[in-house]
């Protein structure tokens, strides 16, 4: 697997060309997702734009768990502080957009549900894995030993994504529910989205999901100047 | 295998404590309610069997001084630790489960339909709540504030298996046939199953010490 610590690697991350690439995405999908036709269905109507919002949310939300369960992994195995300090940042933001998500799932459900909260099995495991996530931040600020913290928040964060996945992914589609993806059908099958939709929501997508990263970049910068710091004073 | 059993002949007083437990808290339920109707008796049984699971469970990695830790660590393998301590507390919850079940219907009356079902939601239930309960005391133990830390990490890890476990006890209310069932179970099952691969493998990294 790539060293991330490289020089090179740094110098990448913090180059201003990549993320002119999320600024240009997301500028356009607000702009097309708000302006552009949105097709009119009962109940829905022009809240399904909340597509381009909610779901890539929750995808950027997998995608940097899956990403913070890498760099866990990895410090298992070297014992390398940095691999710690990614995961934990990863996991931060991935929190953070996980919020993000519930919020506009919530949202969207009291313009089409009728409440906020319904007790709907995606709804209910979806906060209960972000509630997971809490646990793992909760604890990791509980240990002080920063070996024994890493090692242990190590094991969690693998603990916390496998419990993740059967929570969102397998458990609401075995079940009945008011979501999209319930009784066996998948979320999103080819015949889901309308043209129009499609050409908004992939790059809505990407867009998110390099904003995820982007944001990840900078907190994980800021840790090791301050854990460097610790260094230095103690 | 027999070190398995060799560390699970401890704290025999455990048990004592949560039967304790267990008879106090249903007795007040019982002077609260007059009558319960099926749901309440429900949802009281498996709030007070997860409060009895959430106190036995904490007790399987927190009572140990350091100096008997370093003992088992020289003794045994991590896999054996962690194996004979979730088969501990899954026995012992599982006994936990039947004994809130026959205070419950002694005092509230049994609204279950068939008896053969409850017996094996209950023990799904005990298992499900044992082994991850387990797990989770494994990391406990490692902060500072362990005894209130793991009732607080506990809870979110073990939420989304009582409420598939309410929602089939609601269902066992009624008469229905197995099939019902069998999702929710399997999905039980399944939850358990990961736990313990979990474990397995992740175990030895906290046992290192």
């Amino acid at each position: 697997m790539p060293n991330f610590a490289t020089p090179k690697t740094k110098a990448l991350l913090k180059g201003i060309y990549w993320k002119i690439i999320p600024i240009a995405i997301l500028l356009y999908v607000v702009y097309q997702g708000f302006l552009s036709d949105a097709p009119q269905l009962e109940i829905l109507e022009e809240t399904v734009r909340n597509l381009y919002f909610h779901v890539p949310m929750w995808f950027t939300m997998t995608a940097l768990f899956v990403i913070s369960l890498v760099f866990s992994l990895r410090y298992l195995r070297g014992q390398k502080r940095i691999d710690d300090l990614y995961a934990v940042e990863f996991a931060n933001v991935g929190l953070l957009f996980g919020f993000l998500g519930l919020t506009t799932g919530m949202v969207w459900a009291q313009f089409t549900w009728g409440f906020f909260w319904t007790w709907d099995p995606k709804q209910n495991f979806s906060a209960i894995t972000l509630l997971i996530y809490l646990v793992y931040m909760v604890f990791r600020n509980s240990i002080t030993d920063e070996k024994v913290k890493a090692r242990v928040s190590a094991v969690l964060n693998v603990f916390a994504f496998s419990a993740m996945v059967p929570l969102i992914f397998i458990l609401p589609r075995m079940m009945e529910s008011l979501h999209p993806g319930a009784d066996g059908n998948p979320a999103f099958s080819g015949y889901d989205l309308d043209g129009t939709m499609r050409t908004i929501f992939y790059p809505a997508v990407i867009g998110w999901a390099l904003l995820g990263v982007w944001l990840t970049t900078l907190r994980h910068r800021m840790r090791v100047i301050k854990d460097k710091l610790y260094e230095i004073h103690n | 295998m027999r070190k398995d059993l060799l560390l699970e002949w401890r704290e025999k007083n455990a048990l004592s404590a949560i039967v304790l437990y267990v008879l106090s808290t249903t007795f007040v339920i019982y002077q609260m309610f007059v009558t319960t109707e099926p749901e309440v008796w429900v949802a009281l049984y498996w709030v007070i069997t997860l409060f009895a699971a959430l106190n036995a469970a904490s007790r399987s990695f927190i009572h140990e001084n350091s100096n008997l830790r370093f003992y088992y660590f020289q003794l045994v393998s991590p896999h054996a630790m962690i194996l004979s301590k979730m088969l501990f507390n899954v026995v012992l919850l599982g006994i936990l489960a039947l004994l809130s079940t026959l205070i419950f219907g002694g005092l509230l009356g049994f609204p279950i339909k068939s008896v053969k079902i409850w017996l094996v939601i209950s023990l799904v239930g005990a298992t499900g709540f044992a082994l991850a309960l387990t797990m989770v005391s494994a990391l406990a133990s490692k902060a500072r504030n362990s005894g209130m830390l793991m009732t607080i990490l506990g809870l979110p890890i073990i939420i989304p298996q009582v409420l598939v476990l309410v929602d089939l006890s609601k269902k066992a209310l009624m008469v229905l046939p197995f099939s019902v069932y069998g999702t929710r179970l399997l999905g039980l099952l399944s939850i358990d199953i990961i736990i313990v691969t979990v474990a397995l493998v992740f175990f030895p990294f906290l046992w290192k010490d």
